[in-house]
């Protein structure tokens, strides 16, 4: 489980996180939606230790996430940047076998291959994508590649930074169905970042709306839809009158 | 505006520059940590030295036979005032293995991998590559940092030892066409006259100028603003700040090593 305890983080004069409590129980799919510019990416690598929150405290499975061993603490996370962050000096193997190749549970050549055009094949791409180098994928064709090396160790936590964007509706769906397969077969805990609200009802379990640098509203994905609360009726109808500015 | 003002601006900028010196050195000596603890990376490491010493041997050799000689030109022309022609040779060699092999290919070298690296790495981070390195368990100085400035400290010597060999040729070939030099006797003139420590100095030195290029490059490089004006800018201040530390450490190595 992810707890996260009155979690601040500001950029200068810029207050982005003011005062975030969530939880994200075990095994389940939380989705955290807001609109541009709202911390939601701040949140997630906060919990990862890529952003150090000024103050609160961020525990998985009860232990502070500031301490203990950090190899350790990070093996368990896979996760996906919105851009795919895929390092250009490697081919798309590399890349999606990179945690493979290295560290304690290091795997032969030939095996960490395997896995990654098995991985490849999972996210929708032929085998020969596995030779080429990033630049010369599309960009929804790298999104892929970094879904890919995001679930290649089989992490029990995944982190998706906007898995959907850039992708056609059809792989969008694969997408969504690969995210909700990954949490119901293989346990894992998932958090998504997404604007796209197909996708929130595909692979919720729980959604979280932030707005404000606090969480505005959280609950079942079922419960969405019949929340009262009107910030989150603006968002998730994509309405540009209400109490959402439109101008931030 | 108070009459105090201009020495606020330089009491800032003046606290700003020891603040970037702080951290540099925090960043160098967290780099030299890395080195010798595990895990290594012999691939990027071996990358590192193709890209650094293979690739920057033509803009060096050029730059030494250019300068090689210019210098033995500069020298006869001083020389003749004097009566001291026949000095060309040992001062040509002496000039070009303890200060202009070292300098000029530390700058050459610098204007071409320091930028190179900044850049890099810059892009990286801006496009998360390196946050993408920390969650796969990654140290991003040992990935990055590492096999770049050991590569740049070995490799460094070879170069500027390639830079005054041809410097020097540079110098006799100038001496024996233009000059009218016997051939046997200026290379025997250049060998008799340099000493080890005149060569190993300027060794010494290329493997320090190696340690700045690349620290210069991934440190500016991993501290870049967004976008591409911020990678712009970093790489702008790693070619910058590499070839002003290498003057200066020139200055102090040449105080350490010939005035004793």
């Amino acid at each position: 489980m992810i707890e996260l305890s009155d979690v601040h983080k500001k950029f200068g004069s810029n207050r982005v996180l003011q005062g975030v409590d969530l939880v994200i129980p075990k095994a389940t799919s939380m989705v955290i939606i807001g609109g541009s510019g709202t911390g939601k990416s701040v949140l997630l690598k906060s919990v990862l230790g890529l952003v150090r929150p000024d103050s609160g405290t961020i525990t998985l499975d009860g232990q502070d996430v500031t301490t203990g061993d950090r190899d350790a603490f990070l093996a368990r996370f896979g996760m996906l940047f919105q851009g795919g962050a895929l390092f250009d000096s490697l081919r798309v193997w590399e890349n999606v076998a990179f945690r493979l190749l290295r560290g304690e549970r290091k795997l032969p050549k030939p095996q960490a291959r395997e896995i990654a055009i098995e991985k490849l094949r999972r996210v929708g791409l032929k085998p020969e994508t596995a030779d080429q180098f990033p630049a010369e994928l599309s960009g929804g064709m790298q999104k892929r590649v970094g879904l890919a090396r995001a679930i290649a160790a089989e992490p029990e936590i995944i982190f998706f930074d906007e898995p959907t964007t850039g992708l056609d509706p059809i792989m969008s769906g694969v997408i969504n169905d690969l995210i909700r397969e990954i949490v119901t077969e293989m346990g894992a805990t998932a958090m998504t970042i997404t604007h796209d609200m197909t996708s929130v009802r595909a692979i919720a379990d729980n959604v979280a709306m932030l707005h404000g640098g606090k969480i505005r509203w959280t609950g079942p994905v079922s419960e969405l839809d019949a929340t009262d609360d009107p910030y989150v009726q603006q968002f998730i109808h994509g309405r540009a009158d209400g109490p959402i500015e439109s101008v931030r | 505006m108070s009459v105090l003002s201009p020495v606020a601006s330089i009491g800032r900028a003046t606290l700003s520059l020891l603040a970037s010196l702080g951290r540099i050195a925090i960043f160098a000596v967290q780099v030299v940590g890395h080195i010798f603890r595990p895990p290594f990376y012999p691939r990027e490491f071996l990358s590192a030295l193709m890209q650094i010493g293979w690739f920057s041997l033509p803009v060096v050799g050029m730059t030494a036979l250019f300068t090689g000689g210019a210098l033995a030109l500069q020298i006869y022309a001083g020389g003749a005032r004097y009566g001291a022609e026949a000095a060309v040779p040992s001062i040509t060699a002496i000039g070009m293995v303890r200060e202009l092999g070292p300098v000029l290919g530390g700058l050459m070298v610098a204007a071409r991998v320091t930028s190179s690296i900044a850049a890099e790495i810059g892009t990286m981070k801006v496009t998360e590559q390196i946050d993408a390195l920390v969650t796969l368990s990654t140290n991003p100085l040992k990935y990055l940092a590492v096999p770049r400035v050991v590569a740049a400290v070995l490799v460094m010597p070879i170069l500027v030892a390639v830079g005054d060999s041809i410097g020097i040729a540079g110098g006799w070939l100038v001496g024996v066409n233009q000059l009218g030099f016997n051939s046997a006797a200026y290379l025997q003139n250049t060998v008799n006259f340099l000493e080890f420590w005149d060569v190993a100095s300027g060794l010494v030195k290329g493997a320090a100028f190696g340690f700045i290029i690349a620290l210069m490059g991934v440190f500016h490089g991993m501290n870049s603003g967004r976008g591409a004006q911020g990678v712009g800018a970093a790489t702008k201040s790693a070619v910058v700040a590499a070839s002003v530390l290498i003057l200066a450490a020139n200055f102090l190595l040449t105080r350490v090593f010939f005035t004793s």
